[in-house]
């Protein structure tokens, strides 16, 4: 554990604390979202077939940092009509929720934050910082399309923390376990133990669950899609609609901030499916350690198994964000109450009449 | 509840046919011209900045009259013999200095009219767009080859024959005057005398 080899490397158990939580940000949401942003409009440049950034550094890889120096120097502006209190806390309110989700998510087994048993309801919990924060830079800006950007947030990630937790669930009760990392520990060894093809079950159990493991991970990627506001669920920002919604007022650092809860955000819940579904961090075959004896490699295979996973669904993300149109109000609502819930119910049903077996 | 799971089927199916549209996009070149460094092929007939080759250029001031902005300032002065214009290069023989040929881009609207009655097609198109001033004086372009004191020169030139011919035209008036009277003066005196011509009587009444 990180922890322990920091705690025998200088002895201080505050030290090795305030190092263990700081590097997820430093050394991962930070580079992650620097990353994330040029991979958005790379990969939505040549999705329309344009290039994107082209002039910062080779084929404009230096572009995010030019741009973060950019929010760094701009003045913080608070609107007069502002309730300056709430104005400013609720961008950190929204920065502290997801990046308190980072604390439980496993980058790989020697490097956890912290190893709760709770970990993946710690995860719901505290993500919902995040609607508070929006909530309340919506109503603070004093704005009428921020509020109403803010008030379609509530609705919208309310209504979808429905059928997440119904296939969190789901997974709970087929796993027996709330732990993050005994969760990808289960999950080891070869790609067929994942819990989209079935989990370490074995037989007929195994072969019953595979459809609803693969319907209850496009049910979960769906809802914690819209769970990040983004397309096709991005109405609470509709750029078209509402100039942006919820931080139309924000300048400068408070909006880098948004920015950055957005970015880690995506991380956090690509995380979770990666996790729940795709085994962790756990390689699809093998380890390079194993087989060459070098037991230091294998938490650095890990880590690098666990942030392609990730990536890999920031980019469906991405993807999804250039194929679909934005839904109506109305659409998002019928989507979530009359498709996904029902669904998951249904799964989460079968799912336990399957496990009994 | 057939169409129920029909919609719920033919939302996912429909979702993997745009995602296989866009990921095919993905790999498409991009059609983006990076203008400063790569500039776009021009159509054969685009109409930009003028130019005019002021070696033909034999200062007929029809580009001028055709400009529906006047945008185009043209002064020619009259060669004085002796003097080779040369000539054009569809074997026009050139007469007059061009001395001033100002074309104000900041006034043209780029219709080529002017370009089309030019006789010995020295006005034309060219390619350049990339030519915005800071100035709007610095847009007023300057096409004539001969260098300001030749201007002057040419100008003083024409002034000085122009004055000379004068001169020898009052002299020669002078001249003409003079023998005239030099003349008249003798068959005037006689005329009274003559009693038979009509012109006379009717000057008396």
């Amino acid at each position: 554990m990180m922890y322990d080899w920091l705690y025998s490397l200088t002895g201080s158990e505050i030290l090795a604390m305030f190092i263990v939580s700081l590097l997820p940000l430093f050394v991962f949401i930070l580079p992650f979202a620097l990353f994330a942003v040029l991979m958005e409009r790379k990969v939505s440049a040549h999705m329309q077939d344009r290039l994107g950034p082209m002039r910062t550094g080779y084929h404009g890889i230096l572009q995010t940092i030019a741009d973060i120096f950019k929010l760094l120097q701009k003045e913080d502006l608070v609107p007069t009509a502002t309730d300056k209190m709430l104005f400013n806390l609720a961008p950190l309110l929204a920065f502290i929720g997801s990046y308190a989700a980072f604390a439980v998510i496993p980058f790989s087994g020697f490097f956890i934050g912290t190893k709760i048993d709770l970990g993946i309801i710690f995860i719901v919990g505290v993500t919902g910082l995040v609607v508070a924060g929006i909530l309340m830079a919506g109503w603070a800006s004093n704005n009428k399309y921020s509020l109403l950007g803010a008030m379609r947030a509530a609705a919208q990630i309310i209504s979808y923390e429905i059928p997440t937790l119904l296939i969190i669930l789901t997974i709970i009760m087929l796993t027996g376990t709330l732990s993050l990392y005994d969760l990808s520990e289960m999950q080891t060894a070869y790609f067929w133990n994942w819990l989209i093809l079935g989990g370490p079950a074995v037989g007929l159990q195994k072969i019953l669950l595979i459809p609803f493991m693969i319907l209850g991970c496009l049910i979960i990627y769906t809802s914690t899609l819209a769970e990040v506001n983004r397309t096709p669920f991005d109405i609470p920002e509709a750029e078209s609609e509402l100039v942006s919604g919820y931080h139309t007022e924000y300048s400068g650092m408070k909006f880098a901030m948004f920015f950055l809860a957005e970015y880690a955000n995506m991380f956090a819940v690509s995380a979770v499916v990666a996790v729940l579904f795709f085994g962790g961090y756990q390689s699809p075959f093998g380890y390079l350690g194993n087989l060459l004896g070098w037991k230091w490699l294998i938490p650095i295979e890990q880590f690098s198994w666990f942030t392609s996973k990730g990536l890999f669904f920031v980019f469906v993300q991405m993807w999804l964000r250039w194929t679909l149109p934005r839904f109506r109000v109305d659409q998002l609502m019928a989507f979530c109450w009359k498709y996904l819930i029902p669904f998951s119910f249904v799964i989460l049903l079968l799912v336990g009449l399957i496990s009994l077996m | 509840m057939r169409t129920y799971f029909l919609n719920f089927w033919q939302g996912l199916y429909t979702i993997l046919i745009g995602m296989k549209v866009t990921f095919r996009h993905l790999f498409i070149p991009a059609v983006t011209i990076q203008y400063p460094s790569v500039k776009p092929q021009m159509p054969e007939r685009e109409r930009n900045r003028l130019y005019v080759n002021m070696d033909d250029c034999i200062g007929c001031d029809q580009c001028a009259r055709a400009c529906p902005v006047n945008c185009i300032e043209i002064e020619t002065v009259k060669s004085i013999p002796g003097e080779d214009l040369g000539t054009t290069s569809n074997g026009k023989k050139k007469a007059l200095w061009v001395t001033t040929f100002n074309i104000d881009f900041a006034k043209c609207c780029y219709c080529q009219l002017c370009v089309f009655p030019c006789p010995t097609e020295c006005i034309y198109m060219t390619d350049v767009y990339e030519f915005s001033e800071f100035q709007r004086e610095n847009l007023v372009f300057d096409f004539v080859t001969l260098l300001p004191e030749e201007r002057i020169q040419k100008k003083k030139n024409f002034e000085e024959l122009q004055a000379k011919k004068e001169a020898e035209k009052i002299a020669a008036a002078k001249k003409l005057a003079e023998e005239k009277a030099a003349a008249q003066a003798k068959p005037i005196e006689p005329k009274p005398d003559n009693p038979g011509n009509p012109d006379n009587k009717e000057e008396t009444k």
